[in-house]
C-alpha cells in the first residue's frame, strides 16, 4: 500500500508518525482524500479546503514533483512513496 | 493584595493586565502585575505563524485567547487557549473554511471578534478574501455568513496592497442582531437581521482614488471603532480621512481637521469614557512614515472635534515605522492602558490613558497586532 513520508513540521498533525500507510491508490487524490479522512489537520495543511495543493508544499510521487506528473491525478502505484516537503520559502 | 500606606488593601495593585501581541513570526505574551509598570514578556508562541488577529475572550471566567495562525506553507487557522497561553489547541476539522460552492479558499484570518454578551459561545472572524465567519460554539469552529458572501456588491470589492479582507467587526454590545464590519476595499456594511441582509454604510466617507469619489461603498476603509459610551457612535480610520458616525454608520462626518495628517491605520476608542479615542497619524498615502518622523500618538477626548499628540516617554530620535490597523488596543483597566506596537517590533504601553508612555519590549518581528485586558 501506498506511503506517505510526514516531514518533521507536520508530525504533530499525525499522530507523531514519520510515515502513514494508507490503504487507498490509483491517485493521489484519492491518498489525499484518505489522509484527510484519518488526519483532517495533516491533510488541511497540505491542501486547501478547495482540494489544491497549497502553493509552498510540495508533494513528489516516487520522486517526482506530482505537479510535473498529473497534479492530483498523479497515478499511485500500491509500493508508490509519497514524500511531502515544504518548499523552500519565507523571509 | 498589598498594604497601602494608610493601612487598607490596594486592590489596584493586585491587578494583572495581559498584553498579547501579535507579529509576523509568532505570538507574543506579556503580563503585569504592577498596574502596568513592568512588564514580563514571554517566549515565542505558535513561532513560525504570522499572527495577524488575535481576541481575548474576556466573557469567561479565565479568558479564552483566539489567535488567527497564518502559515505560509500549510495556511491558515484558529487556535485557542484555555489557559493563558500555555497550551494552545486546534479543532480537528478546519476551523474556517469555505464551503465547496464558494469556489475559494481562506488565505487569512484578519480579526477574530468575540460576541456580545447576550451571546456568550459567539465568535466572528474576518477574512481573506473578504468574509465573515460566525462561530457558536467560543471560537473553535465556524460557519461562513452567507447573507454577506452572496451581497450582489461582492464582485465589485477590490483588493489594497495587504489583501482583500474584513478586518473589522463590531458586533453590538445590546442587540446581537446588528453587526458593523468594515473591508479594504469595500468599506463598512451593516445588518440588522442578525447577518441574513447587509447595506453599505459609507454615506460621507471618501475614496479619492476612485472617478466618484463619492461611492456607495468601494472606500478603503483601514479601521473603524466604537465608542464604549455610546454604541451607535462610530470612529472611523480611512485611506486619507478620519471620521466620526453619530448615527450608527448611517452617514460619517469628518474629525480630521486638527490631526496633523488624515492617513493612518489604527484607531481605537477609550474602554469606558465617551469621545476619547486615539488615534497614529501617518504623513500621507505615498509617504507612510509617522508625521514629522515624530513617533506621537494623538488624542481626542471631544470625539474628534479636536486632538492632541501625545509623546511623553515615547522614542524622540527619527522615527519610521508604521503601526498597523491592529497594531493599537486599549485595555479594560482604570485609568484605561494604550498599547501600539510598530513594524520595527517595538511595543508601547501607556498605563494613564496616553500620558506618559513606556517600552514594553523592542526588537521582535514586525507587530501586526495587540490586545490588552485584565485577568
Amino acid at each position: 500500500m501506498p506511503t506517505v513520508l510526514v516531514p518533521g513540521v507536520l508530525r504533530g498533525d499525525a499522530g507523531g508518525a514519520a510515515r502513514l500507510e494508507i490503504a487507498v491508490g490509483g491517485t493521489l487524490r484519492a491518498v489525499l482524500d484518505e489522509v484527510g479522512a484519518r488526519w483532517p489537520r495533516l491533510e488541511r495543511r497540505i491542501r486547501d479546503e478547495g482540494g489544491a495543493l497549497r502553493r509552498h508544499v510540495n508533494v513528489y510521487v516516487d520522486g517526482t514533483d506530482c505537479r510535473w506528473a498529473g497534479g492530483l491525478d498523479a497515478p499511485v502505484t500500491a509500493r508508490a512513496e509519497i514524500q511531502v516537503l515544504p518548499s523552500v520559502a519565507g523571509g | 493584595m498589598s498594604p497601602s500606606t494608610d493601612g487598607t488593601f490596594d486592590e489596584v495593585c493586585a491587578m494583572t493586565v495581559l498584553l498579547a501581541i501579535g507579529t509576523r513570526k509568532g505570538l507574543f505574551l506579556a503580563t503585569s502585575d504592577d498596574d502596568r509598570r513592568s512588564w514580563r514578556v514571554g517566549d515565542v508562541q505558535l513561532s513560525g505563524h504570522a499572527i495577524y488577529a488575535v481576541a481575548i475572550d474576556s466573557r469567561r471566567t479565565t479568558p479564552r485567547l483566539l489567535a488567527g495562525v497564518d502559515s505560509s506553507h500549510f495556511g491558515p487557522s484558529v487556535a485557542l487557549s484555555d489557559d493563558l497561553g500555555a497550551t494552545w489547541q486546534e479543532s480537528d476539522i478546519a476551523p474556517l473554511a469555505f464551503p465547496t460552492d464558494a469556489g475559494v479558499a481562506v488565505e487569512r484570518v484578519w480579526q477574530i471578534a468575540p460576541g456580545g454578551p447576550a451571546e456568550p459561545e459567539v465568535v466572528y472572524a474576518g477574512t481573506q478574501p473578504s468574509a465573515l465567519f460566525r462561530s457558536t460554539d467560543g471560537g473553535r469552529t465556524y460557519e461562513l455568513v452567507r447573507g454577506l458572501w452572496e451581497h450582489p456588491h461582492r464582485t465589485q470589492w477590490g483588493a489594497g496592497f495587504g489583501g482583500q479582507a474584513i478586518h473589522t467587526i463590531l458586533p453590538h454590545p445590546d442587540d446581537p442582531r446588528r453587526v458593523l464590519v468594515a473591508m479594504s476595499t469595500g468599506g463598512v456594511y451593516r445588518t440588522a437581521d442578525g447577518g441574513a441582509s447587509w447595506a453599505p454604510s459609507n454615506t460621507g466617507v471618501k475614496a479619492y482614488f476612485l472617478p466618484d469619489p463619492w461611492p456607495e461603498f468601494g472606500q478603503c476603509v483601514h479601521k473603524v471603532a466604537r465608542d464604549a459610551a455610546d454604541p451607535d457612535r462610530y470612529y472611523l480610520q480611512n485611506h486619507h480621512g478620519v471620521y466620526r458616525s453619530s448615527d450608527g454608520g448611517s452617514t460619517w462626518q469628518s474629525i480630521a481637521d486638527t490631526l496633523p495628517s488624515d492617513f493612518g491605520f489604527a484607531i481605537v476608542a477609550h474602554p469606558r469614557r465617551a469621545g476619547v479615542i486615539w488615534n497614529f497619524p501617518l504623513t500621507a498615502d505615498g509617504e507612510r512614515h509617522p508625521v514629522d518622523r515624530r513617533c506621537r500618538v494623538f488624542r481626542s477626548t471631544d470625539a474628534g472635534a479636536t486632538w492632541s499628540p501625545q509623546a511623553s516617554g515615547l522614542p524622540e530620535d527619527p522615527f519610521y515605522p508604521v503601526v498597523l490597523r491592529d497594531a493599537m488596543a486599549t485595555d479594560d483597566a482604570d485609568p484605561a492602558g494604550v498599547y501600539f506596537g510598530a513594524r520595527s517590533g517595538e511595543v508601547f504601553a501607556s498605563r494613564d490613558e496616553g500620558e506618559t508612555w513606556s517600552t514594553v519590549v523592542a526588537h521582535l518581528p514586525d507587530v501586526l497586532c495587540v490586545r490588552a485586558a485584565s485577568l
